[in-house]
């Protein structure tokens, strides 16, 4: 897949590090429970659990169950991770297998840096 | 359960009736020991049969079929829930065990079902919009997507949005507007020129507005992922007021927010076959690509009806124009129409379909001008027939006109006019100039005077201007002064197809049109310059005629048809008193008008007293010649019985001197003794006299 380009910014971008002391509030929006809502589940609660420690909260919210929600808070693709805080806000589309595109979406790594962790 | 006969091709559910009948209780209790059962008021055969043809004994063994037969109705095959169709030998039963009424049958004969009983037609779901409709015969495919592409600023998010709200005001189909472009405030906002009022539609739940926002600085694109968000947004909407009809505008969007054209491509494909099995009417616009329909191929998923919009630009005029590419299963009008956005949505043209049915109504109307009416087979023009009158400028195209107009208002009717040269005071000035004062008539509400320069807008608004005011005002005569500006609006062919597309519209409502060509000098006389004189009933030619150091005006029907009318120049004169039509005087020196006629008159009057001086004497001469003959003949006359007279008084001299000679031989012969010989010789000798 073709590399993920940024958008361009006026602010420099927050490094990683500092992003990473910064309490993470996720939503993993999931359609039913299909092994790919399952397996989209695990993943994100790894990864965070991984690199975030304790500093997040991640709520799982099945669409079927929740339209509104979905149309809320725009979603048209799942599986989709929102990032609500720390600002800005990111959605994160696709499933999360890729643990690295997943962190660089996050801002919790830059990209070309993942050897050091 | 009965076994199903091959399905035959043509034959479906609607097949109509030829007879239906009421079975009475016996047939019931007939029919149901016979493997017949009733579910409800249907009509099902039971499990003990396995073939159809089976039936046909018990079925003519039924009082109300027999005597159908038995009427002669011959019948070639049988259905049975008009799917099972069974060919039969000899007379049999074409039925449909279909209880309309309780226990009744409906049969039909098979030859005129093969003609009569084609499929039902696909069901559309009608857009209400002005001419859409007509264009693709009932509207867009009933529970399938549709797509609409164009290129930006052609209409098509109005296209949808009007779809939706008539839908939901007129058809009382609910809507979902799934917008990917607009926010719902701006859309609102967007349409409410077009008198269209979202905020309540939605809040009286007749139609949802989502908004789907794809911001492409937002997402990252982590690994596989599916569109059910989408789906799931679209059909909470749909089941939350019961929509029939969505709107996807424009789809397109999702390739600029989402990368993965391949997901993208697997989930439309799945949101169309997901929007079919949902039985929604669904609208989906896409942007024009180069070459290709749409920019990203969406033609590929959604076959079923593609309409094409365009927006272009010819002599400074932009003209949008819509197209029906394909309709699957059905026919449709395959050329491109104009439309225009109007303050009540899209009117697509034409408005009323161009057909030829249009009533030939046989009432005449006079044309103002006793003498023209005489022309015109004594009675005038036609009601509901166009009329032109073409002629070189001045020649009093428009005082024709105005006199139509006079005459229609004074019977209490309403005229239209329709000005594109001249104002409308000063059109009321210059027919006052002869005698015409229109401006009771406008005071009375009968007259309206509509002016517009044909360049102020593109011809299709032109038309749709009238249209407007025509069916606000209904008019029994509409004038078009002059028609030829109108092709300064925009082209010849242009102009000549709105003309046919509004005399189509005005002899549908019987109004009578009156149009008035202005014909250039170096042109042809018998042309008009936008070819419109074989759209046209009647036709008066003005001209003028230059002799003598002076021009006259001379008219003539060129051709009336389904009248008698005069083949004569009138020489046409502008009075103040109005128009008159004066006899030409037609000679040996020409057809003379105006004042060379006057003198013409004038010398013919003296050449005719001295004629009359010259005949008399003659006449005279010759009584007195006949009186002489007669006389002499009188005189002939007696010369002639006096010589008759004579004749016959010789003649009987001769008779009596021969009579008194043959007795003088006789008594001279019996003196001398003759022998009998010699006085047998001279009785020969006697007759062979009188023989010579």
């Amino acid at each position: 897949m073709a590399a993920i380009q940024m958008p361009q910014r006026k602010k420099p971008r927050p490094s990683p590090a500092a992003a990473a002391q910064k309490k993470f509030m996720l939503r993993l929006y999931v359609a039913g429970t299909t092994p790919r809502s399952a397996q989209a589940i695990l993943d994100a609660e790894n990864l965070c659990e991984q690199h975030l420690g304790g500093r997040f909260k991640l709520e799982v919210i099945d669409i079927y169950q929740r339209p509104a929600l979905a149309r809320d808070e725009q979603i048209v693709a799942v599986p989709t991770l929102v990032r609500r805080l720390p600002e800005p806000l990111r959605k994160l589309v696709g499933d999360l297998s890729n643990a690295e595109r997943v962190l660089i979406g996050l801002d919790l790594l830059v990209r070309g840096e993942h050897k050091r962790l | 359960m009965v076994e199903r006969g091959p399905e035959k091709a043509g034959v479906g559910g609607s097949i109509p009736s030829l007879a239906t009948i009421v079975l009475n209780q016996a047939s019931r209790e007939l029919l149901s020991s016979n493997n017949f059962f009733f579910v409800g008021d249907r009509v099902r055969v039971g499990s003990g049969l396995t073939n159809l043809k089976s039936l046909i004994p018990i079925l003519t063994t039924i009082p109300e079929i027999r005597k159908l037969l038995t009427q002669g109705s011959r019948f070639s095959s049988l259905s049975v829930d008009s799917f099972s169709h069974v060919p039969l030998t000899g007379y049999a039963v074409t039925s449909i065990l279909r209880g309309e009424s309780t226990g009744g049958f409906v049969l039909m004969s098979k030859r005129k079902d093969l003609r009569k009983s084609r499929p039902a037609a696909l069901p559309k779901a009608p857009t209400g919009i002005q001419g859409l409709d007509d264009i693709t015969e009932g509207g867009l495919p009933l529970g399938r997507p549709t797509l609409i592409c164009g290129c930006a600023g052609s209409g098509k998010t109005l296209f949808a949005i009007e779809f939706l709200v008539r839908g939901a005001l007129d058809y009382k189909q609910p809507g979902v507007f799934m917008a990917f472009e607009e926010t719902s405030e701006e859309l609102a906002q967007n349409v409410a020129s077009l008198g269209f009022n979202l905020k309540d539609l939605t809040a009286q739940k007749k139609m949802i507005v989502d908004f789907v926002r794809i911001e492409r600085s937002e997402i990252r694109e982590t690994g596989e992922y599916d569109l059910e968000g989408l789906f799931v947004r679209l059909g909470y909407a749909i089941d939350s007021i019961g929509a029939k009809r969505v709107v996807l505008d424009s789809l397109e969007t999702l390739f600029s927010g989402l990368t993965n054209a391949a997901i993208l491509r697997a989930e439309l494909s799945r949101l169309f076959h997901w929007l079919k099995a949902k039985g929604v009417t669904a609208i989906i616009t896409a942007e024009r690509g180069d070459g290709k329909l749409t920019r990203h191929g969406l033609e590929e998923y959604v076959s079923d009806c593609v309409v094409l919009l365009d927006n272009r630009v010819s002599n400074q005029f932009a003209t949008r124009r819509v197209r029906v590419v394909k309709y699957r299963g059905s026919r449709h009008g395959t050329d491109e129409y104009p439309f225009l956005i109007g303050e009540q949505g899209i009117s697509v043209l034409p408005i009323t379909s161009v057909g030829l049915t249009h009533d030939a109504p046989i009432e005449r109307i006079p044309s103002g001008i006793p003498r023209l009416d005489t022309m015109l087979g004594g009675k005038g023009y036609y009601r509901g027939s166009s009329i032109l009158v073409s002629g070189t400028a001045g020649t009093g195209k428009t005082s024709l006109s105005a006199h139509l107009v006079h005459a229609t208002c004074r019977r209490g009717e309403r005229s239209l006019i329709f000005l594109f040269e001249e104002s409308p005071s000063q059109l009321l000035r210059n027919m006052r100039s002869i005698g015409l004062d229109l401006e009771p008539w406008i005071r009375k509400g009968l007259l309206r005077l509509h002016a517009a320069r044909p360049t102020l807008y593109g011809l299709e608004s032109h038309l749709v201007a009238m249209h407007k005011l025509t069916d606000e005002f209904k008019p029994s005569v509409v004038v078009m002064d002059p028609v030829t500006n109108l092709s300064s609006g925009g082209t010849v062919t242009e102009a000549k197809s709105l003309l046919t597309r509004l005399i189509d519209y005005f002899k549908t409502n019987q109004i009578t049109t009156f149009f008035t060509s202005l014909t250039t000098g170096e042109r042809a006389e018998e042309a008009t310059d936008i070819g419109i004189s074989s759209l046209m009933d009647t036709w008066l030619l003005v001209r003028d005629l230059e002799a003598n150091g002076e021009r006259n005006r001379v008219l003539y029907v060129l051709k009336s048809r389904g009248m008698a009318h005069s083949n004569q120049v009138r020489e046409f004169r502008l009075t103040d008193h109005g128009i008159e039509l004066v006899d030409v005087y037609i000679g040996p020196g020409g057809v003379l008008t105006g004042t060379a006629r006057l003198a013409q008159q004038a010398r013919e009057t003296s050449e005719g007293i001295a004629r009359m001086a010259e005949f008399n004497g003659r006449k005279r001469q010759l009584d007195r010649n006949c009186l002489a003959l007669n006389s002499q003949i009188q005189a002939l006359h007696l010369d002639l019985e006096t010589a008759q007279e004579e004749l016959q008084k010789i003649g009987n001299q001769e008779k009596l001197r021969k009579a008194a000679e043959a007795q003088v031989r006789a008594v001279m012969a019996r003196a001398r003794y003759a022998d009998p010989l010699a006085n047998c010789a001279q009785l020969m000798n006697s007759n062979y006299r009188k023989e010579v």
